[in-house]
């Protein structure tokens, strides 16, 4: 095709959106409201799995070793550990660490309470492993397995908390798959119905240009230009309206709620929109597109 | 230029709208195709546009053998005819300049070319100065005209007409039916089906006449049976 042709029949696909106003706005409005829910789901999940990711990086299980443990037990454990696909990290933390670590928490400026106990450490026995996991869906059988190595007298690990966050996750990312999927297909409806209606309106003019030996492509391209336009406006409706509002409720959150900040961290506007925008135009262009493919293939045979 | 051999078109179980016809139009040849509504005349104009298959016999246009003509090529086959109609169809939104730029523009001509050839053609059927116009401001033969330039733009070999007077009056018929004999002196092919029994008399060109679906009469310098 010509590159004045194509720009002839880009033409006539935005002429198609101006005859057909009231539907074409119809599509454009439900497009926009199908991407911007799309958009919030996204920003919700990504802002979740964002906090379940830095929740588990500060999630870790503790174990204790048995009383006679040597050094070179402890080494061997370590490494035994470590080979885990679940471990992501082990910190070791000696018995004289953890009590200088407890003296600091415990009494403070006040240094000179704990002289008492210079030459008996009350944890003597608290030597320990800190084990940072991969995901906290693993905790359980982690625990399970160090709960059978020889030389662990102890394993404590933080409750149920990371794999119930990291189901409850997972719930919202199928409830919210399942919502987009239904949303796209409205919105395929809405495009396939006002293509056909441009078609209907078109349908002497088609009949004129088929007789005239119009390719099949010169006579679909006005139509798939007009579903691409309708679908790209209608992503880029929601990205102008979600990008301000995102970081104005981010912000009030923080502010209105601020014993939330130590629990959440909320990602920058930036890092979400970076994908948010590709994906919103991609999706937006690529429902109208199919809607008006699937359209022509049902209402016009060239 | 036109080939139909024992061509046959049925569109149920009764009779067939075509049967068993065989016609062979030479290139430069003018000729009437006359008969009664029904006799199977639209379906003959159908059967050479590829607009409908035989049920049997062989369609040649133009060296193009329709029956193995591939969808992708049906274009190619439909740029070597130029079609007019009884009610001229043409695009209402459009003055008549768009309108007949609008048959280069199907062929993607380029601009240059339809600067060029437009006003020229509009020259040729005499509405040069009206080329501002809606089909609406325009008169009933004015409209037809302009649907001839269309037809013409793209130099076709062929130019089937269907009806072309049969929303004229005698004056306006005549100067449609001058222009089509001026067209086709200028080596185009063309087919004109009419009921026009006083044009067709009075023309003297070859004339087939159909009935129920057959050729019944072919004559070279014939007039309305």
């Amino acid at each position: 095709m010509r590159i004045k042709t194509l720009l002839y029949n880009i033409k006539q696909g935005f002429v198609n959106i101006k005859r057909n106003k009231l539907f074409s706005m119809a599509s454009i409005a439900t497009i926009a409201i199908c991407i911007f829910l799309i958009s919030m789901f996204y920003a919700v999940v990504v802002n979740f799995n964002y906090m379940i990711d830095t929740l588990e990086s500060k999630l870790c299980v503790t174990t204790f070793f048995d009383k006679d443990i040597t050094d070179e037990q402890i080494a061997s454990l370590r490494e035994t550990i470590g080979k885990r696909a679940e471990v992501s990290q082990i910190v070791y933390k000696s018995a004289e660490e953890a009590w200088e670590e407890y003296q600091v928490i415990y009494f403070g400026d006040k240094a000179e309470l704990a002289a008492g106990f210079k030459d008996d450490n009350p944890l003597a026995n608290s030597a320990s492993f800190s084990i940072y996991l991969n995901d906290s869906g693993m905790q359980n059988t982690l625990v399970s397995y160090l709960n059978q190595l020889e030389g662990i007298r102890q394993v404590n690990a933080s409750a149920n908390t990371a794999s119930t966050l990291s189901d409850f996750g997972k719930l919202v990312g199928y409830v919210s798959v399942a919502l987009i999927i239904i949303l796209l297909a409205v919105a395929v409806f809405l495009i396939g119905n006002t293509v056909m209606i441009g078609i209907t309106v078109r349908k002497e003019e088609i009949g004129i240009m088929k007789l005239m030996g119009a390719t099949d492509l010169f006579i679909r391209s006005p139509f798939m230009v007009e579903g691409l336009m309708i679908g790209i406006v209608g992503a880029v409706i929601p990205l102008l309206i979600m990008y301000p509002l995102y970081n104005n409720l981010i912000g009030r959150i923080m502010v209105q709620f601020q014993t939330l900040q130590t629990v959440t961290v909320f990602m920058e506007a930036g890092d979400i929109f970076k994908v948010l925008i590709p994906m919103a135009l991609i999706i937006g262009g690529g429902i109208g597109l199919f809607g008006s493919i699937i359209t022509m293939r049902k209402h016009l045979r060239v | 230029m036109i080939i139909l051999e024992n061509v046959s078109k049925s569109y149920s179980a009764g009779a067939p709208a075509v049967n068993n016809v065989s016609i062979h139009i030479k290139k430069g040849e003018f000729v009437f195709i006359v008969g009664d509504s029904g006799a199977g005349k639209s379906t003959l104009m159908k059967l050479m546009l590829k607009e409908l298959e035989p049920t049997s016999g062989k369609i040649y246009i133009n060296g193009k053998y329709l029956n193995l003509m591939k969808h992708r090529k049906i274009p190619m086959l439909r740029r070597d005819i130029g079609m007019v109609f009884q009610n001229f169809r043409l695009l209402n939104d459009r003055n008549v300049y768009d309108n007949v730029a609008f048959a280069q523009r199907v062929v993607e001509a380029p601009t240059k070319v339809i600067r060029r050839k437009v006003p020229a053609m509009l020259s040729m059927v005499g509405l040069a100065e009206k080329y501002k116009s809606y089909p609406r401001e325009l008169s009933g033969g004015e409209q037809q005209r302009v649907a001839l330039a269309r037809a013409l733009i793209n130099n076709p070999p062929i130019l089937l007409a269907d009806e072309p007077t049969g929303n004229l009056d005698p004056k306006n018929s005549w100067e449609i039916m001058n222009l089509l004999d001026e067209i086709n002196k200028r080596g185009t092919t063309v087919v004109v089906v009419t009921h026009n029994r006083e044009i067709v008399d009075a023309m003297q060109k070859r004339v087939i006449a159909i009935q129920k679906g057959m050729v019944v009469s072919d004559e070279r310098k014939g007039g309305y049976l």
